[in-house]
This record gives structure tokens, sequence and C-alpha cells, in this order.
């Protein structure tokens, strides 16, 4: 079946909606497609709350917001787009009230804020409350509204429709073409429907189910990333991948960093605070690649807690019923359904897991994806959200800067399509285009034997892990390079057990597995090619930043024998690279 | 240890109608039952087919009937359940494959009820101010993850499947009585009407549901007397 719309938002999350939602103000025709109900989108998940320096605490500016940023991202950060980051939070910001947003007040009435890890006044002289929440479920609160609001504005949508593949016109899309549509997959009936469109946003968030311990959902297989990859457009920065500190021991799940803004501390197996040794000044609110190392040290030389010595505590028995109550509802309960345990007693135990993904499809200002080291347009296609690298977080995110990234960037694409789709005209998409993707699919659902795709996941999954974590080595990362593509060789004789059309979960969980392949590869490849430590990319043998090497973005091209590997330069505009210490 | 697991399997495309199949899982304790079919689709029968993503409550997609109870898989423990464990599709909703019912009927109602701010005020140049004890007034309905659990625990849906539902009374009153809102009256209009909130007979049912532990009866209570006050 052919649709037409003017505009086409893949991915129902924060950057989707929001952008949809401009769209739909500016009159265009306009279709979003999710694999899930909007509602069910990973947005939802975050907790701690949407960083926006209003000041309604005490003094705050959008420049040390800014700065904060970028000396988060240990200087891979674009200043242009942090700049943009932090002015337009503010606004951003407001305007979810406006819409309705439940936020936690201050006893004057206005939007309530809390600190949060590596948010600082003044250039870094002590933490600052800049964080906007409504209570531990700021996320949830962000997607219902925006959902509401679009349902508001009667925004067009294609629930429970899986994209496949996207069209290009003019040459493939790292070749000069313009985006023209995608193909998408109607998980009630198996059928492919062709979306014929003049601009495309893929804001289809990260892909950290290619790890085994996440605090990602299961549909986060970063699908809109390898579907570029797999048109001839780079991904950014893929080495740079954020491991949460707090996440349920076994488990992944994942506790706020709120708890830490609200006072919660961070013990090990001696019951000491030892983030003393990592970050004197800021401690428990220091960045999270700090606090996640520092973790990882304490545990490697024995001073990890419980029978194995593999954990540490987050303890928040100080904070008090009514502040745990009131701020942090939803991750007490988390630690009392997940692991038995009562936070008013007893401290938590938590190891770091795989959260965010730093890099993506590379993006200008304007939310347009660009294929190369000059920032070519590719014409029409569009990406936001955590599927992009703008790049705000260049290499470590700050706590609550991905919520800020999605509400400005996916409203910026929202208003940059409306205004592309104005002068655009109309693609002409050739009858057939599905068919490609159409026998891919049908190869898949009837191949009579093969290996479970199931038991390739768990090795991608556990191969990641040990690999290309937290710490890393040449060693590992060689194995990680080299499992990936035997993994790769191997997914392409799966088979599904499932042959059915209606609602076929099993077919569509071996096509994500191929999306969550290409991704590791890209990490893989570019973390092992990045020869010093900066950020979350940490590496025994090369301990240091190399300013003079990799002050650059690295954008990976994949090729049939493994990905090619170009550099592009950071925008520094305000601040220059200086050693980080906190 | 063990687990009985049973499960209501309909394949649309090979079955006349629903039957229940039983497995042997081995399983900790602290697993959650989507742990269990999860290990089922991918060790035992991949055609097996349910929703997911989050996997720790609070997205929604996994809502279904647990012995004999509405629960999120993610979030109901087997040390919770014992060694015998009946897995069935939500009540009263069209059922698509297995665990898999057909929400757009939920939805439906969800929308009917216009669950958006409406203010008739133009936007200040910063936030709208709002007092503590206003905000703490709808808290408990901001909670709503629409999973659907309540709507289909509720006899009187399953009676009159053209009630509202629990769910979208609660997203009513999330706006009722927020004090940013103008159109309270509009929303207590639509929940006046025979389909509204005099279907509720007080049967709690959805209370036991609601994995967010959303007190869902009194909402509706809040409501019905809000409607009342209103007619006045």
């Amino acid at each position: 079946m052919r649709i037409d719309h003017d505009a086409l938002v893949i991915g129902a999350g924060g950057a989707g909606l929001w952008a949809a939602l401009e769209l739909a103000r500016a009159g265009v025709s306009t279709g979003v497609l999710t694999k899930l109900y909007p509602t069910r989108s990973h947005t939802g998940a975050a907790q701690g709350g949407v960083c926006a320096a209003l000041g309604n605490q005490e003094e705050d500016h959008w420049e040390w917001h800014m700065f904060d940023t970028v000396k988060g991202g240990d200087y891979l950060v674009d200043q242009d787009a942090a700049e943009v980051l932090a002015r337009e939070a503010v606004e951003t910001v407001i305007e979810l009230e406006h819409m309705g947003l439940p936020f936690n007040r201050t006893p004057d009435g206005k939007i309530d804020q809390r600190r949060f890890g590596g948010h600082t006044r003044n250039f870094g002289e002590g933490p600052v409350k800049r964080s906007c929440f409504a209570a531990d479920r700021t996320g949830h609160m962000i997607l219902q509204t925006l959902y509401q609001n679009c349902i508001k504005a009667g925004v067009r949508f294609y629930d429970e429709y899986h994209v496949v593949d996207l069209i290009f016109e003019g040459g493939d899309g790292g070749d000069g073409g313009r985006a023209a549509g995608v193909i998408a997959y109607r998980i009630g009936d198996g059928e492919l429907h062709t979306f014929g469109a003049k601009a495309v946003l893929l804001a289809t968030g990260g892909n950290g189910r290619m790890f085994a311990i996440t605090s990602n959902a299961h549909s986060l297989t970063g699908d809109g990333m390898a579907l570029v990859y797999r048109h001839g457009i780079p991904l950014e920065d893929m080495e740079f991948y954020q491991f949460h500190p707090t996440g349920l021991y076994g488990l992944g799940i994942l506790l706020s960093e709120a708890a830490r803004g609200e006072g919660g501390t961070l013990l090990n197996g001696d019951g000491e605070r030892f983030m003393s040794r990592y970050a004197p000044k800021l401690m428990e609110l220091a960045p999270r690649d700090m606090v996640s190392r520092a973790i990882y040290l304490e545990i490697r030389d024995g001073r990890g807690a419980g029978p194995k010595k593999d954990y540490v505590y987050l303890d928040v028995r100080h904070l008090g019923r009514a502040v745990i109550e009131e701020k942090l509802p939803d991750i007490t309960d988390f630690a009392r359904v997940y692991l038995g345990v009562e936070p008013l007693k007893e401290p938590v135990p938590i190891v770091p897991t795989a959260h965010y993904a730093m890099g993506g499809i590379p993006t200008d200002l304007r939310a347009q994806v660009v294929r190369d080291e000059a920032n070519t347009v590719v014409p029409g296609l569009f990406a936001a959200g955590e599927a992009a690298c703008v790049s705000v977080h260049g290499a470590n995110r700050l706590g609550t800067n991905s919520l800020v990234d999605l509400l400005v960037f996916g409203r910026r694409a929202g208003r940059e399509m409306a205004a592309y789709c104005r002068s655009a005209e109309a693609p002409s998409i050739p009858a057939g285009v599905e068919e490609p993707v159409r026998s891919e699919l049908e190869a898949l659902r009837t191949r009579p034997e093969g290996e479970s795709p199931a038991v390739l996941k768990a090795e991608l999954a556990t191969l990641m892990m040990d690999n290309v974590g937290v710490f890393r080595t040449a060693a590992m990362m060689a194995a990680a390079v080299a499992g990936v593509a035997a993994l790769k060789e191997r997914y392409a004789r799966v088979r599904v057990s499932d042959t059915g059309r209606v609602f076929n979960t099993d077919l569509l969980e071996a096509r994500e597995l191929g999306y969550l392949l290409e991704g590791a590869e890209a990490m893989a490849t570019s973390a092992q090619a990045r020869k010093e430590s900066r950020g979350a990319h940490s590496r025994d043998d090369y301990p240091e930043r190399d300013d003079v090497n990799f002050l650059a973005h690295t954008l990976a091209y994949r090729g049939e024998a493994g990905p090619s590997l170009r550099y592009k330069p950071v925008t520094i505009t305000r601040f220059e690279p200086k050693p980080r210490t906190y | 240890m063990q687990v009985d697991l049973r499960i209501l399997r309909f394949d649309p495309e090979r079955d006349a109608a629903p039957h229940w199949e039983s497995y042997r899982v081995e399983a900790d304790p602290m697993d959650r039952v989507l742990n269990l079919l999860t290990v089922v689709k991918a060790e035992q029968d991949g055609t097996l087919t349910f929703r997911r993503s989050c996997a720790h409550g609070v997205c929604g997609s996994d809502a279904m009937l647990i012995n004999g109870r509405n629960r999120l898989a993610c979030k109901i423990r087997v040390d919770q359940l014992g060694r015998k464990i009946a897995v069935a599709p939500l009540t009263g909703l069209p059922v698509v494959k297995d665990l898999v019912v057909d929400m757009d009927g939920f939805f439906a109602k969800y929308r009917s009820v216009m669950p958006f701010l409406i203010a008739d005020t133009p936007a200040p140049e910063r936030e709208r101010l709002q007092s503590q004890a206003d905000r703490a007034r709808y808290d408990d309905t901001t909670k709503c993850i629409l999973c659907a659990a309540c709507t289909t625990a509720c006899p009187s849906f399953w009676a009159q499947p053209g009630y509202v539902g629990p769910a979208a009374i609660v997203n009513a009153h999330r706006f009722i009585f927020d004090t940013r809102d103008d159109a309270g009256d509009e929303r207590l209009e639509i929940l006046a009407d025979k389909d509204g909130v005099w279907r509720c007979r007080t049967i709690f049912n959805c209370v036991d549901a609601c994995p967010r532990g959303i007190n869902i009866t009194r909402a509706i209570l809040e409501v019905s007397r809000a409607v009342v006050e209103r007619s006045v």
C-alpha cells in the first residue's frame, strides 16, 4: 500500500513527538510511525529531570549550562550546538509547562529545580540547582504531555508500524540523493507499506540492547542509525557510549542520578564514600563517566560489596521518608520490586549499566543529516534525539541533557522540516521500491534451517559488555571487532521459527538484531582507532586525552570489508580545551 | 525452581479458538513473568507472541492476566505467584495473537475525554504558577501509563463495552483537577453520559490491577462528585 505525506516522523519519543507537534501547528501533512504505541517510547523511562537555567532556586545562567555541557563532554562537544542547547533549554521547558507538564513546584509556585551531576554554578565552582523535575518520572510526564498535545493538534499516528528501510531519490543517501520516504512493515498483519514524503525525521532512539546489562528498553536496537549506515551515511562518535553509574545490581534497571542530586551517597564494601578519592569537589555529583570508572576501580581493587565483592551501594537512608516519597518514589519502588531491598532501611546494590549513545547520525544545528567532514547535507533527511549526534554530548553526556537534547532539537527539526516542505517538491517514487526489503524479510521468514537469532543476540550482548564497556584495552577492542564480524557472518544464516504474518515479533526481533550488529560494528571499530582516553572512552594503553591527534569526531562509513573511518573537526567557540577535574 | 507455566495461546492463522499450552521453565524466585515468557520464546517456542518494551514497569506494554489478576509481566515476580503460573491476554479487548490484544479501542476512549491541557488565558512569558497544594491535588492520576490493566479488570466494562472505563476517567481527572486547565466542564459533560462515570460500581478491581498504585476508585468518585456538583 502507498501512503503519502509531506513529512514523516519515525519514532514517537520526545524528539519525534515535539517535531510532529511543530509540523502539525505549521499545517504540514505529517505521519508519525512508531513500532510501539507512542506512550511506550523510552523517553518515558527518564527519571531525574531536565536542566534549564531558569534560576528559580538560585542564580543560574545558560552560559554556565553551556560550559558544563562542554566540559562534561571532555571538550569533544561542538560548542555552537551546546550554546543552542543551553539557550533554548529555557524556552522549551517553559513551553512544556504551558503545554501542561506537571512539574514539582517551589513554595512560591514556580518550577522546582534540583542538583544534578556535572551541573555547576559559575563555571565549575560547585553544584547548582538546574534540573526541573516532576518527581522521578520527568520523562514519563514529558512523553505524556507531548503525546497529549499531539492528540490535541490532530497528529496522524501509525502505531505499530516498523520502519524497515529508507527511500532516496537521485542517488543513495551517502551519494547525493534526497530523502523520499520510508518502507514500513505493519506489525498487525505483516503488510509492507510505502510512505512517500518530502522530509523524513529519524527519531528512533539509541541501541543499548547490544549490551548485556542495560537500562534500555527491548525496543532500543538502533534502527535509524543502522538504516542510514546501510545507505552510505556515516555514524559519528559511536565509540562514546555512556555507562550510567547506578543500575540495579544484576539487572541494569536505572536508579536516577536524582537520588544523588537529593543527597544520596555512594559507599564501597568498607562503607566508605569513595568518591572523595576521584572527585573531591563534586563527589557523587561528578559526571557519569568519572563515577562509573570510580565504581569499576573500587570493585577491581577489592573494595566492592557483597559475597563476590562485585557491586557498591547507593545509600539514601539519611534523606528521610518525606524526601524519598515525594521526590524519589519510583526508584525506591524499583529497588523494592526488583531486588527486594528497602531503601529507607538499607543501601541499594548498584553497578554501572549501559545507558546512552553519545554518538549517532551526524546532524547540523538545523537537525539536517550531514554525510561527511564538510557537513554536506542529505536533503530532506533529519535526525534528532538519541539517534542523532549534533554533537552536544561529545565524549560524555551530562545527566538530564538527553531530555534537553530531544526537546531542543526535536523542536528545531519540526520547524526546519516545515520550512523545507514549503519549498521542496514531492519526490517521485518508482513502483516496486519495496521489493528488495520484501525479499530480505521473506528470506528471513521462510529460511528452512539456521541458527536462532536469540543465541546470537545473547552472544553479542556479552561480547560488547565484556569488551567495549567502562574500561577498554587494545586486546578487548580487537576481540570485539573480530567478534562482531563473526556474528554478522552468522547472522546471514539465522532462522526464525514463526513463519506467520500476524504480529510476528520473532521476525522483527531478528531484523532488529541486524540493526544492533551494524551499530556494534561501528562502535567497536571507532573505539579501536581512537588511541586516547576521553570521556566515556577509557583505555589503559592510552590513559590520557590527546588533543593533538584526537580532538576530532569519528565518522564511520559502512563497507563490505568492515567500516572505514574519517574524522571531522570539533567546533570550538568560547571554551578552549582544558584538563578536566571536578 | 521449576515453574509450570500455562499460557493461553491463539494464532489466528492456525487456530479456530484459544487453547492452553503448558511449559516447564527453570526460574529464580526473583524472576519476573516477563523473564519466563522470554525464555519460552527463545528456547522452546519462538512463535509465542507478547508485547514488551521497558521491562521495568514504566512503559505499560505488557499488562496481562496472570493467575487471575491483571499485572504487568515485567513487574510481578515468581515468588509472588508460586510454582503454577497461568497467563492469558487482557479480558474484554479483541485478541490479535497469543497475549497481544487490540488496543485501538482503549486508546480511542482515552482520546474521547480530551486528555490535554486547555487554558483559555494566553500563556505568560514564564511558567504558569501553581501552588504545591494545587499540584498535589492531581499528582496520583499523573502516574497513569495507559497499560489498560484497570479498564480490562472492570466487570462494568466487560458487561458494557461502551463504558469509557477507569483509565480514561483517571486521565480526565488529571486535567479536571489541574488549576491551570479551563475545560473541566466539557470533560464533566462527556463523563456525565450514560457510558461515563455512572457505570462505575465501586468494585475496586481497578485499584487492585493498577501497577502504578493509583487510587483509581477514589479518582472516579471525585469526578462523579464534580459531575453532581456541576449539575446542581
